[in-house]
């Protein structure tokens, strides 16, 4: 894994010194919240509805134990013994007070970690495939690729003040599972015909008030022109990029206002310009990250302990269905660890959760995880022999939870439960969706809720098989649905079903939803996107509104 | 036709732990939703937003909300965002509603 350089340490360090003083200044009074509330933003401090939120950088998704213990601490000692993991890979506290927040950016120091570019118009935290370094369908590991774009990226003079915020997610697979369309910049690694490896690049997609399935702006890049070509395109959005209307300033609307076609050729021409400049010392960067990512040692062992298990043991059996992935190494599994135990808040891990997950990962896993963007954490390198006992170990922490992919890994973002943009609450509607449905989650098979709680759509609810917007109707929360939505390499926005639910009448509707798809299906084997792709819309409407059409047709 | 004016309390957050806290009687300071203020004008209502501005060392933000007296006379919120604010969240018993 990668570790910080004296570089990075003296960085982080430099600005914890600077953010305490002016915490300091805020609170005797030299600050007013006008002047301080730009610093404590880029130091990833907001103010939520009941108290402070901090939220933490975890780039592209990777941990080793020591980082998870520390977050673990930091819930315990400042906090209220939880932590929140984001659908963009952060983790956030909840309940800091103003004054500790420069004491708990030095515990994140102490474990190289920080909040710097988690808010604000800058390049936020570089997101990748949670399986990455893993995954039997890796072209290469995205991680690598991720954390050379985070240093460029990190405190770029050129690209502090952006128009807007900036979210950049790398793929190392066919198989998207970093939602790379849905970003402002999206890298997908592929192999071209003559055995290169590179990027596909795809720009200005983005959910939120308007959402964009992003445009491939360059077809095949050669890694060795990915910096260049970043800086390019982020020169070109910055000059042009609209910053007279907040909603009008993300990169999207500067492809469709002025056409990919204009913007691809400003950006060519802009990386001719710029590419003489990079003598090859980013590519000798990537090479040493690269070396910092090397593959732990794999072992070649017996799996006769998990063969055993899997024959004796259904519950156990019932986690191997949905919670491992194939590993690229025989003998070896990827072990997705559920944050969404039914009924309860998604993405949240106790301070025991975590020193759980941290102690796993450390004994078992090669001492490596990953947090996804679905909310959920990820031991990426598990030989089988060990899976019984991690599992067992999973079951006392109250993290055994089987239904990866199932109908209650819901992501939810916090929602007017926490926080200030929200229109309505996402938390409660996730927990009662997932036991509502818990008996048939299994039947129902792969099913992906996504919940808002306002348009903004930190809970990609664009992209979910069933997208469910919360929005305030005259003070009252009211929930929209939208169908067929995919955030994966066949990717699209999902469509709006109908008029909205009340959150009591939001319940049974995505109950008849489920049971109507699978009455409809055409057998067990095809998914609710395959039937929704197949019929279309109007039978899961019918199942949605029971009422409106009785007597159509 | 002037502006109907429904009452309001005024509310901001702490500065330093981030809580919700309305302005109760002779500018006092409560975090408990009920015991606030209950402005029934808009010429008080503009005073006590321009005292509340110069406040910054206390509290952030402050705001105007609706509120509706309840059968004692003391005021409720109306907006169910102004219910959790002053409650808590509903997921945990955490803020207001563990008596933090």
């Amino acid at each position: 894994m990668y570790r910080y350089s004296e570089f990075d340490r003296r960085l982080v360090r430099d600005r914890v010194d600077r953010f305490r003083d002016q915490v300091r200044r805020r609170i005797d009074g030299t600050l007013t919240e006008d002047e301080f509330k730009p610093f404590r933003l880029m130091n990833g401090l907001y103010l939520q509805l009941h108290a402070y939120m901090l939220r933490v950088a975890i780039p592209y998704g990777t941990l080793d134990s020591r980082q998870l213990r520390q977050l673990a601490y930091i819930a315990e000692r400042w906090d209220k013994g939880y932590g929140h993991f984001t659908t963009r890979q952060n983790i956030q506290f909840n309940w800091p007070r103003l004054e500790d927040v420069p004491d708990i950016l030095d515990a994140l120091a102490d474990a190289d970690m920080h909040a710097i570019q988690t808010s604000g118009n800058c390049i936020r935290n570089v997101t990748a495939d949670h399986f990455a370094g893993a995954a039997a369908d890796e072209i290469r590991d995205p991680r690598p690729v991720a954390e050379l774009v985070r240093q460029w990226s990190s405190d770029h003079p050129e690209f502090a003040f952006l128009p807007r915020k900036f979210k950049i997610a790398v793929t190392g697979s066919r198989v998207d599972r970093a939602v790379t369309r849905a970003h402002d910049i999206g890298l997908r690694t592929f192999r071209n015909e003559a055995g290169e490896t590179g990027f596909e690049v795809i720009v200005g997609g983005g959910l939120g008030r308007t959402p964009v399935i992003g445009t491939v702006i360059r077809e095949f890049l050669p890694e060795a022109d990915l910096l260049p070509y970043l800086e390019a395109i982020l020169h070109v959005y910055n000059a042009i990029g609209r910053r007279d209307n907040k909603y009008k300033a993300r990169i999207k609307i500067t492809v469709r206002e002025n056409g990919i076609d204009t913007i691809r050729e400003m950006v060519e021409q802009r990386f001719r310009e710029i590419k003489p400049e990079f003598r090859g010392f980013d590519q000798r960067l990537l090479r040493e990250i690269e070396d910092a990512f090397a593959s732990p040692q794999f072992v070649d062992a017996p799996t006769g302990r998990f063969e055993s298990r899997l024959e004796s043991d259904p519950d156990f059996s019932s986690f191997v269905d949905t919670n491992l992935h194939p590993h690229k190494h025989p003998g070896y599994s990827i072990v997705s660890v559920s944050l969404k135990a039914h009924g309860r808040t998604p993405g949240d891990a106790t301070s025991d959760q975590m020193r759980t997950l941290a102690d796993l990962a450390e004994h078992f896993g090669h001492d490596e995880l990953r947090v996804s963007h679905e909310q959920n954490v990820i031991l990426p390198h598990v030989h089988k022999n060990d899976i019984p006992t991690v599992y067992d170990g999973l079951v006392r922490a109250g993290l055994g939870t089987a239904n990866i992919g199932l109908t209650s890994d819901i992501i939810a973002c916090p929602g007017m439960d926490y926080c200030a943009l929200a229109t309505a609450r996402s938390i409660p509607i996730a927990r009662e969706i997932s036991v509502r449905l818990k008996e048939l989650e299994r039947e129902i098979g792969p099913m992906k809720i996504k919940i808002s709680g306002c348009i903004n759509a930190c809970g990609h609810h664009h992209v979910g098989h069933i997208g469910i917007l919360g929005l305030d109707r005259a003070g009252v929360e009211n929930y929209q649905v939208t169908l067929g939505g995919d955030g994966t390499e066949t990717a699209g926005l999902g469509d709006r079903a109908g008029p909205g639910f009340s959150a009591d009448d939001l319940i049974p509707a995505i109950d008849r939803l489920a049971r109507a798809y699978l009455d409809i299906r055409a057998d067990a084997s095809e998914s609710f996107l395959e039937t929704y792709r197949r019929t279309g819309i109007e039978p899961f409407k019918a199942a949605l509104y029971p009422n409106s059409l009785r007597g159509s047709a | 036709m002037p502006r109907t004016f429904t009452p309001k309390v005024l509310t901001a957050n702490d500065l330093l732990s981030g809580d919700v806290v309305y302005l109760a009687a002779n500018s006092r300071l409560t975090r408990v939703f009920s015991d606030a203020l209950l402005i029934e004008n808009e010429t008080e209502a503009e005073g006590l937003m321009n005292w509340a501005e110069g406040q910054a060392g206390t509290f952030v933000g402050p705001y105007l909300a609706d509120a509706t007296p309840g059968r004692d006379g003391r005021p409720q919120p109306v907006h169910v965002r102004e219910h959790l604010r002053s409650m808590g969240p509903s997921n945990y018993l955490h803020g207001k509603q563990a008596g933090e």
